[in-house]
């Protein structure tokens, strides 16, 4: 796709022919590696595809140019959507994808920034990434540099403490040119969410936390690209975007399946898990 | 007269003793030079930030708030999250000093740092203040004796523990320079100055006081000037005894300990810190490998701290001159 300096992607279909694309490639490589997180990365594609194709100013072949837009995966452990993101963004080929989680790849189990130019921090212990995008946002401000930073957390990863420490943070500090997302997917490993640890009401707690809060369907291309519109005009505060999805989005076995959160495609299922996105015309 | 003996004329003039001159002053805490420094270096540097977990009055980064209001940081009681956003000041291109008592700044942020400042290895400083028992009265939950183990374990951290106020001050202008994680371990109370006037901090090298035919004491932080004094015992009952500065703990300068080891028929730590995993244990770690030789190890063995003044503490421990003296005699 190559340079995204100018020029953002906002045709409805295009975006929903690349989160094709994304969901394709992040089976393929799961299914190569043979291990990985199968269902949180599916349930967040439409979502980091609508922010990297059409919000974010970056330049592959420049991973840290200074104007660039920020992102931060969170929830780490979705870093096969991460690399897909960026294979379709053009900071490698496509085929580096058949790499990941093997000895000495920059496609680590989970994203590392100092391997992998275009990840801007390394992530797989959950918690932390808003703190760090918080970071970012402040010291871009200082600077005057009008850069916006995404960060994409789990919604099973807000029960860590350090989420409402750095929630706290941006209010206090009226960090404006960030949007957080939540993949609230509604399962975490042990089982659904509000079994194992309850976080709901969460559209009340980000908003008591002096969050400006967006509670959308995750999976429709023009709520997610109308709540990033929004979140851009929201000043003196916060943004943050509930994306209500479903675990394992594109794929109707995968859907829903907690035991798919840690679990790569078979062979036979990445067949018949293509044939179902290619087929479908709703998304 | 050529450039190098102009060079040299003018490094003289700047110094008004000669080498190796301590000039007498009062004690100071190194934390009291560290709030100095980090001032003085926000002046010249606009690129320098600052954050604190709601004890900038104790850990002195208070002088660089009120002064550069903007480029502070209060992040409240939230140390994970002061660190997390340290590193992300760090990949905005800023050079961010984040401080809080020891305990505190390694134990309750250890993953944000192992995370998203070694592994992702930003540029950010943990300069953390009231380190060992010299915390006193406060007692253990305050007393970091683990930190220095903790923060060693990392990959890419540097680990630095200044003896006096001048080093820390030279210390901290050179962490302000170097790129990377640091980790700088300050204390709480006053402490004298060791460091000869024409001394300069320079990362991963130790400074040699002597080193001693019978015993040398490889020492870091407050334990320097404990080790001069016990040294300085030991040599005039004709035991030649050595003390080294041993303030960067990693990487440990290990030509000198080479140079130490083939020397001194023992050598003896000392820290203000658990003997497990600090400098003992680096020392030990790096000498059973490449020469090894007896040593012995002063410090906090395997338990915690508790309420007390310093001086009290020190004994209690084990830390003190005579304790040190005591050791190298008896290891003879």
């Amino acid at each position: 796709m190559g340079v995204m300096t100018e020029g953002k992607i906002t045709d409805i279909n295009e975006l929903k022919k690349i989160a094709k694309n994304v969901r394709i490639n992040i089976l393929h490589m799961l299914t190569l590696a043979g291990s990985g997180h199968t269902g949180g990365s599916l349930s967040a594609v439409d979502v980091a595809v609508a922010i990297y194709f059409s919000r974010m100013k970056f330049n592959p072949a420049d991973p840290s140019w200074e104007e660039r837009d920020r992102f931060v995966l969170s929830k780490g452990h979705a870093a096969p959507l991460i690399y897909a993101v960026m294979a379709e963004a053009g900071y490698f080929r496509e085929d580096a994808i058949k790499t990941l989680r093997k000895t000495g790849s920059p496609l680590q189990g989970h994203p590392c920034s100092a391997m992998l130019p275009g990840i801007e921090i390394s992530t797989g212990s959950l918690g932390q990434g808003l703190s760090v995008a918080n970071g970012m946002a402040l010291g871009l401000r200082l600077d005057g540099n009008p850069a916006r930073v995404y960060c994409i957390m789990g919604d099973g990863e807000v029960q860590e403490g350090q989420v409402w420490e750095a929630a706290m943070t941006a209010a206090h500090y009226k960090i404006d040119n960030i949007c957080a997302v939540v993949d609230n997917n509604g399962l975490q490993i042990d089982g659904p969410v509000e079994k194992v640890m309850g976080i709901e009401p969460l559209r009340d707690k980000w908003a008591a936390f002096g969050w400006h809060v967006m509670d959308i369907d995750g999976h429709n291309m023009q709520e997610i690209i109308d709540a990033l519109d929004e979140a851009e005009t929201v000043k003196g505060r916060p943004s943050i975007i509930i994306a209500r999805t479903t675990k394992g989005k594109g794929v109707s076995f995968f859907e829903n399946k907690v035991e798919y959160h840690g679990v790569a495609p078979t062979r036979e299922e990445f067949d018949r898990a293509v044939k179902e996105i290619l087929d479908d015309r709703t998304s | 007269m050529t450039e190098l003996h102009k060079t040299r004329q003018d490094v003289q003039d700047a110094v008004p003793h000669h080498p190796g001159h301590v000039t007498p002053r009062k004690p100071k805490a190194t934390r009291d030079a560290y709030g100095e420094t980090l001032l003085e270096l926000g002046k010249r540097r606009p690129d320098i930030v600052a954050l604190d977990a709601d004890l900038s009055g104790s850990t002195k980064t208070a002088r660089f708030a009120r002064e550069f209001p903007d480029r502070f940081f209060n992040m409240g009681v939230a140390e994970q999250d002061m660190i997390g956003t340290a590193a992300g000041l760090a990949l905005a291109g800023k050079v961010p000093f984040a401080s809080t008592f020891a305990v505190f700044e390694t134990g309750r942020a250890w993953d944000q740092i192992r995370l998203a400042v070694c592994y992702s290895n930003t540029n950010v400083k943990l300069v953390a203040t009231h380190g060992g028992v010299t915390v006193g009265e406060d007692g253990a939950s305050h007393q970091a004796l683990e930190d220095i183990a903790l923060m060693r374990a990392l990959p890419n951290m540097m680990v630095i523990v200044p003896a006096d106020a001048s080093e820390t001050a030279s210390a901290i202008s050179a962490v302000a320079d170097h790129k990377g994680p640091v980790y700088v371990r300050l204390g709480r109370a006053k402490v004298p100055y060791v460091m000869p006037d024409d001394y300069r901090f320079t990362p991963g090298k130790a400074f040699v006081f002597h080193i001693g035919k019978d015993a040398t004491i490889i020492a870091a932080g407050i334990m320097v000037d404990i080790a001069k004094k016990a040294a300085e015992i030991l040599s005039g009952e004709g035991i030649d005894t050595g003390v080294v500065n041993m303030s960067t703990i990693k990487p440990l300068d290990e030509e000198t300990l080479l140079r130490v080891a083939r020397t001194s028929a023992l050598i003896v730590t000392a820290e203000e810190h658990s003997v497990i995993g600090g400098l003992g244990g680096s020392v030990c770690e790096f000498l059973s490998e490449n020469h090894p030789v007896t040593v012995r190890r002063i410090g906090v063995r395997d338990t915690f701290g508790c309420s007390g003044t310093p001086d009290d503490l020190l004994k209690r421990y084990g830390m003190t001159a005579g304790d040190i003296v005591e050791t190298v005699k008896n290891s003879g």
